[in-house]
C-alpha cells in the first residue's frame, strides 16, 4: 500500500500547512483518505474488525496529530472507526440470528424480527450505540434478547450505516470490507450535504421581516439564509466582517448577489447593534460534547452581547462537527495563534519589535488567536442536519456517533474486538 | 431631581467607599482645598466656603465635588481685576449682605451673568441655612428697582427656595414666599446698583441674557410665565424669563436634528457652507443621522479658502482638519476649536450699529455651525462651546472692546487649562493609584487620557503590561501602541475579536470616553461597549476615565438614537490587506449597505468605576456631578 502511504502523507501535509480551509472540507477528505486506507487493507482471515480498525486508527492518529486543533479530522476517524464497528456487529448478529433463530424461538420479539430480518442487525447496533456500552463480542452474546427488543427504536443510524444484506457466512470476508466502505461512502455524502438538511429548517426559524445578524463567513450560515429567502421570506442580515480574516466580506458579498438585503458592520459594533437584532445565526468550528462552541474568534463577544439583549444565539452545525470531547480551557489548548502579520504591518512595527532584542523579551507581543470558546449557556439552540437541540441535548445526540471505545484515540491494546 | 436623595447621596461618605476609593483623603479634607486646583484657585478659601460646605461632610469620600463657588468666586476675582464697574458692584453688593454665603454671591454676582447657579438644585445644607436670615433683611419696598435686577434676583431666591431640602410645598405656597424673596434680593441688589452705575449695566445684561436664550428657551418661556403665576409676573414682564420652571425645562437639552426630517433638513442645506454629497445605500435605521460622501467636498473647500468672507482662516482650517481627520480625540478636538475661536475673537472687531455680545455670539454660532457641517460636534465640544457662549453673554456691558476681547480670550485659555490640561492630570494622579505592579492592563482604541496614566505609571516604575485593542477601520490602537512601546513599556496587542480570548489574564481595563452621559452611560469609540461587556463576563474592573466637562445631562439607552457615522468606504476596504476586495464591485449595489458607525453607548452596568477630575466615582453618580458641575461654572 505504498499508494495509499502517499495519499496519507500528502494529506498530512496539508494539515500541517493548514492548507485546508473549513472544517467541512478538511472531514470530507478525511473521510475519503480513511476510505482509501480501508479498501487497502488487506484482510486477514480472523478478526477482520480489528484489522481495519488498527489500521484506521494508525492513520487516524497521525492525522490528528497534525493539526489537533481541527477537530473534524478527530471526528471523521472516530465516525469510520464507529462504522467499522458497527458494521462488523451487525454482520456477527446477522449471523448469530440465524444461529439462533430456531434455538430462542420462543422469544417475545421473535415475530418481529421474522417481519424485518433486514433490520435487525441495525436494530442491535443502534441498540448497542445507546446503551454506549463497547459493541465487544461479549456484550452481544450476553445483550441479544434485550437489544433485539427495540428494532423500531432506531431512527437514524439503522438506515445509513446498518445496511445489512442477509448474512452469508462464505462472503464475510469480502462483505465487512465492502459495508464498511460503502457506510463511509454515505458518511461522505451526509457531509458534503449537510447544509442542505440544515438549510432545509430554515423556514421554521426565519419569520418576515427579521433582522439577522451573523460574523464571519460560514457555507451553513449562507444556504440557511439563501434558504430562506428562497422561500419569499423578507429580512435583512447585519454581517459582522469577522477581523482578522474579514470572511464577512465575502459573505455578503455572496448574500448580495442572491439579492438579500445586506449591512455590513464592523466588529466593534456587534453591540451597538445587537440590540435591534432579532437573532443570531452563525456557524461553529466543533460542536463539543457539553454543548460548548469552538467558534470562529470573535463569536463570545457576540454571543455576551445576544445574551445581554435575550437575542437567540443559533448555532448552526453539521453532524461531522459534533465533537465527543469534553473542553478543557479551550480558549488556550483548542486555539491557534494565526500570524501577527494579519494585524500589523511587519514593516511598519519593524522598529518597536527590535526594541526589545537587547533586554531578552521582545516588548511587543501581537495575539491572534484563530478560534473563540462559547460556553453551552450563551448558546440557545443548536441546529444539526437532524434538526434542533438544545445545547445539553448534544452529549446524548454526540453519543448516537461515535462509539466510546474510541474517544481516545491512542496506540493502546483497547478492549472490544 | 429630588434634592433630598440627592442631597443624601453627596453627604453620606459610606456610599463613595463602596468599590474603588483613594487611599489618601486627607489632602481632599475641607479645610484644605483640592490640589489640583491650585494654580487657579485663591491660595486661601474664604471661611464661608468652608463652612458652606462643611455638611455635605466630604472629608472623607474620595470624591471630590468642590465648593461651588470656588469657581464663581475665582470668576469674581477675575472679574474684579479685568471690569471696574463690575467690581464696584459686586463689591458692595459684598459689604450690604451681612453674612456672606451663598446666595449673597449669587445675587451679588447676578447683574454680570445668568443665574446659573441656581439652576441646578443645590445638595448643599448651607444653602437652606442661608435663606433664613436673608429673608430677615426685607425692609424696603422695591419700586424703583430696575427690572432687571429684580427679576434675575428673584429668579435666585425662587429657585434656592425650590431647592431646600424639604420641599414639600404647594406651588401656591412657594410662589409667593419666593416673590417675598425676591423682593429682598431685588432690594439688596438695587442697593448695591445705586453705588455703581448699576441701572444701565444691570439691564443691558438683562437684555443680553434674553438674547442668548436661544429657540428653547423662548418656547419655554410662555409656558413657564403661565406657571409663575401672575402676581410675580406682574412686576416682572420680562421677568418670567427667569422663573424657576423655565430653567428647569431649559435643564433638559433641546431635542437635536434629526435627518429624517426632509424639511428641516433641506432649511439647514440652505444655510450650509460645505455642500456635502449624502452618501447612497443608507442603512435604514440610521436616517435619522446624517451621512455623506466622504471626500468630496475637501477640495472643493480647500480652493475656498480664501473666498469664505464670514468664516476667519483659523476656524476655517480647524474645519477642514476636522474633516480630514486629521485632529481626532475629544480633547484634541475641543483644544483646536478654542484655539481657533481665540483667534476669531482676537482678530473681531465690533460692526458699527452692532452689540460685541450679540454679534459675537452669533459670528461664534455661525463658526459652530460650520464645524458641524465639516464633522458633527462632539459632546465635550457642545458644552465648551455653551461655556464660551455663556461666558459672552456674561460680559459687562461697559466692557470695551478690547477689554471684552481680552477677558474672553482669558476665558477660552482657563478653560483649557483649567477643564483639559489639569483634569487630565488630575485623573492621571487618581487612576495611578489603582495600577499595581504585575498588572495587566487592557485598553481599548487611544485614548490621551489612558495613554497619560500608563506613561506616568510606567514613569512612577511600576511593572505592568499592556494590552492594546484595536479595531477597524480607524486602528487607533496601533499608533497608541507606537508611542507605548518607544517609552519602553512592554505591550501586546490585538482586535476587539480576540479580546475575550485575552481577557482572562487582564487585571484591569482601563477605557477613555468621548462622553459620559447622565444615566451613567459611557458613549465612547465604538467597540468600548464591547470590550467593558467581555470584561464584564470576565469579573475583570472596568475603569473608565473621563474629564468631568465631557460629562452630559442627556441619557441614551442605545447607540443608534444618536451616534455618528463614518465613511462607509471605510468599512468596505481593509486598509493594508489589499486582498481582501470582494466588495470592490459592489458599492453600488442597492442591497449592499455599509456601515460604518462611530461611537457606541457602554450600558452602567459594565462600568465598575469612572475616573474623573472631581474623583472616582460610581457610574450612578454621574448625575450628581453634572449637577454640580453645571451649578459650579455656571453652566448654560
Amino acid at each position: 500500500m505504498p499508494d495509499t502511504q502517499a495519499l496519507v502523507n500528502d494529506f498530512l501535509n496539508k494539515l500541517k500547512k493548514r492548507k485546508i480551509e473549513g472544517s467541512q472540507a478538511t472531514a470530507k477528505q478525511t473521510a475519503e483518505l480513511l476510505r482509501s486506507v480501508i479498501s487497502q487493507t488487506r484482510m486477514p482471515y480472523t478478526n477482520q474488525a480489528a484489522a481495519l480498525i488498527h489500521s484506521v486508527k494508525a492513520v487516524g492518529e497521525r492525522l490528528i496529530a497534525a493539526n489537533p486543533v481541527e477537530l473534524a479530522v478527530g471526528n471523521v476517524v472516530r465516525r469510520v472507526l464507529h462504522i467499522v464497528r458497527e458494521e462488523d456487529l451487525s454482520l456477527t448478529t446477522a449471523a448469530m440470528a440465524g444461529l439462533n433463530l430456531s434455538a430462542e424461538s420462543d422469544d417475545e420479539d421473535d415475530t418481529d424480527r421474522d417481519n424485518h430480518p433486514a433490520l435487525s442487525a441495525a436494530a442491535i447496533a443502534a441498540a448497542s450505540r445507546s446503551t454506549l456500552r463497547p459493541p465487544s463480542l461479549q456484550t452481544l452474546l450476553e445483550d441479544v434478547p434485550d437489544s433485539a427488543a427495540v428494532p423500531h427504536t432506531s431512527s437514524s443510524g439503522g438506515d445509513s450505516e446498518g445496511k445489512s444484506k442477509s448474512a452469508d457466512k462464505s462472503s464475510r470476508s469480502r462483505k465487512l470490507k465492502h459495508d464498511v466502505i460503502e457506510a463511509v461512502n454515505e458518511l461522505i455524502q451526509d457531509i458534503s450535504t449537510c447544509h442542505e438538511l440544515i438549510a432545509e429548517q430554515a423556514v421554521e426559524h426565519i419569520h418576515q421581516n427579521e433582522v439577522i445578524l451573523t460574523l464571519g463567513s460560514s457555507r451553513t450560515v449562507l444556504e440557511f439564509l439563501c434558504a430562506a429567502k428562497e422561500k419569499k421570506r423578507s429580512f435583512r442580515v447585519f454581517v459582522a466582517e469577522g477581523a482578522p480574516r474579514y470572511q464577512g466580506h465575502l459573505l455578503a458579498k455572496e448574500l448580495v448577489t442572491r439579492g438579500l438585503q445586506t449591512t455590513l458592520i464592523t466588529d466593534s459594533a456587534v453591540f451597538a447593534m445587537i440590540s435591534r437584532v432579532n437573532m443570531v445565526i452563525v456557524g461553529a468550528h466543533a460542536v463539543m460534547a457539553n454543548g460548548g462552541v469552538i467558534a470562529p474568534v470573535g463569536l463570545n463577544m457576540v454571543a455576551l452581547a445576544a445574551q445581554k439583549h435575550a437575542v437567540p444565539f443559533v448555532v448552526l452545525a453539521g453532524s461531522h462537527k459534533l465533537c465527543p470531547l469534553y473542553p478543557h480551557h479551550p480558549e488556550v489548548l483548542l486555539n491557534e495563534l494565526r500570524s501577527p502579520s494579519e494585524l500589523l504591518d511587519f514593516g511598519e512595527f519593524s522598529d518597536c519589535l527590535d526594541f526589545g532584542s537587547g533586554i531578552g523579551a521582545p516588548l511587543l507581543h501581537v495575539v491572534n488567536p484563530t478560534f473563540d470558546y462559547v460556553p453551552p449557556k450563551l448558546v440557545s439552540l443548536f441546529i444539526t442536519d437532524t434538526g434542533g437541540h438544545n445545547p445539553s441535548y448534544m452529549y446524548r445526540l454526540i453519543a448516537d456517533y461515535y462509539s466510546a471505545d474510541d474517544l481516545v484515540l491512542e496506540r493502546r491494546t483497547t478492549s472490544g474486538n | 431631581m429630588d434634592p433630598r436623595r440627592t442631597a443624601r447621596t453627596v453627604s453620606d461618605p459610606k456610599v463613595r467607599q463602596v468599590g474603588f476609593f483613594t487611599p489618601a483623603p486627607p489632602e481632599r479634607s475641607i479645610s484644605d482645598p483640592p490640589r489640583f486646583q491650585d494654580p487657579i484657585q485663591p491660595p486661601s478659601p474664604s471661611p464661608t466656603q468652608v463652612n458652606d460646605h462643611s455638611p455635605s461632610g466630604n472629608s472623607l469620600s474620595p470624591v471630590m465635588i468642590p465648593p461651588a463657588h470656588h469657581h464663581s468666586d475665582n470668576f469674581l476675582r477675575t472679574a474684579l481685576q479685568v471690569t471696574s464697574p463690575t467690581k464696584a458692584f459686586s463689591y458692595s453688593a459684598k459689604t450690604v449682605t451681612i453674612p456672606p454665603e451663598n446666595e449673597d454671591v449669587a445675587s451679588s454676582f447676578s447683574p454680570g451673568r445668568k443665574v446659573v447657579s441656581a439652576k441646578s438644585p443645590s445638595s448643599f445644607p448651607g444653602v437652606k441655612a442661608s435663606s433664613v436670615p436673608a429673608s430677615e433683611l426685607t425692609t424696603v419696598s422695591v419700586v424703583n428697582l430696575p427690572p432687571g435686577i429684580s427679576e434675575k434676583a428673584g429668579g435666585a431666591s425662587v429657585e434656592v427656595q425650590n431647592d431646600r431640602p424639604v420641599s414639600a410645598k404647594t406651588l401656591k405656597e412657594k410662589t409667593s414666599k419666593a416673590e417675598r424673596r425676591a423682593l429682598q434680593e431685588a432690594q439688596r441688589a438695587a442697593k448695591a446698583a445705586a453705588k455703581a452705575e448699576g441701572t444701565k449695566a444691570s439691564s443691558a445684561a438683562s437684555k443680553v441674557v434674553t438674547s442668548a436664550n436661544t429657540k428653547p428657551s423662548k418656547a419655554a418661556k410662555s409656558s413657564s410665565q403661565k406657571n409663575d403665576g401672575s402676581q410675580v409676573a406682574a412686576s416682572e414682564k420680562k421677568g418670567g424669563d427667569r422663573a424657576p420652571e423655565k430653567d428647569r425645562k431649559k435643564d433638559a437639552p433641546h431635542p437635536r436634528m434629526q435627518y429624517d426630517d426632509k424639511s428641516r433638513v433641506e432649511k439647514a442645506k440652505k444655510r450650509a457652507v460645505v455642500k456635502q454629497t449624502e452618501a447612497r445605500n443608507r442603512v435604514e435605521l440610521f436616517r435619522h443621522l446624517p451621512q455623506y460622501e466622504h471626500g468630496t467636498q475637501l477640495p472643493d473647500l480647500e480652493t475656498k479658502f480664501f473666498e469664505l468672507d464670514p468664516m476667519h482662516p483659523a476656524v476655517y482650517k480647524v474645519g477642514l482638519q476636522y474633516l480630514s481627520g486629521d485632529i481626532r480625540g475629544g480633547n484634541a478636538r475641543c483644544i483646536a476649536m478654542f484655539q481657533a475661536f481665540k483667534e476669531a475673537i482676537k482678530d473681531y472687531s465690533t460692526p458699527p450699529e452692532k452689540t460685541l455680545i450679540r454679534d459675537l455670539t452669533a459670528r461664534i454660532s455661525s463658526y459652530v455651525s460650520f464645524l458641524i457641517e465639516c464633522r458633527p460636534l462632539s459632546i465635550s465640544m457642545g458644552n465648551a462651546i455653551k461655556f464660551l457662549k455663556n461666558r459672552i453673554a456674561k460680559l459687562p456691558l461697559a466692557l470695551s472692546e478690547s477689554e471684552a476681547k481680552s477677558t474672553l480670550m482669558l476665558d477660552i485659555d482657563r478653560f483649557i487649562n483649567e477643564k483639559i490640561i489639569l483634569s487630565e492630570k488630575v485623573i492621571v494622579k487618581h487612576a495611578v493609584t489603582k495600577i499595581q505592579d504585575g498588572d495587566v492592563l487592557l485598553t481599548y482604541g487611544a485614548s490621551s487620557v489612558v495613554e497619560m496614566i500608563l506613561l506616568h505609571a510606567h514613569e512612577l516604575g511600576k511593572h505592568f503590561h499592556v494590552v492594546v485593542v484595536d479595531s477597524r477601520p480607524k486602528l487607533e490602537g496601533q499608533l497608541l501602541l507606537r508611542r507605548l512601546v518607544r517609552k519602553g513599556l512592554s505591550c501586546t496587542y490585538t482586535h476587539v475579536n480576540a479580546v475575550s480570548c485575552i481577557m482572562q489574564d487582564v487585571t484591569r481595563v482601563f477605557l477613555g470616553a468621548s462622553s459620559v452621559l447622565s444615566n451613567g452611560t459611557v458613549y465612547s469609540r465604538v467597540g468600548t461597549a464591547c470590550v467593558a461587556m467581555v470584561a464584564h463576563a470576565f469579573r475583570v474592573p472596568v475603569l473608565v476615565c473621563c474629564e468631568a466637562y465631557k460629562f452630559h445631562e442627556r441619557v441614551q439607552l442605545d447607540s443608534i438614537c444618536f451616534n455618528e457615522l463614518g465613511n462607509p468606504d471605510a468599512i468596505s476596504k481593509v486598509q493594508g490587506r489589499e486582498e481582501i476586495n470582494y466588495l470592490d464591485g459592489l458599492v453600488n449595489q442597492e442591497n449592499l449597505q455599509l456601515l460604518n458607525l462611530i461611537y457606541d453607548a457602554t450600558p452602567s452596568d459594565y462600568v465598575s468605576m469612572i475616573i474623573t477630575d472631581y474623583g472616582m466615582i460610581p457610574p450612578t453618580s454621574v448625575p450628581v456631578i453634572v449637577r454640580e458641575y453645571r451649578r459650579d461654572h455656571l453652566w448654560s
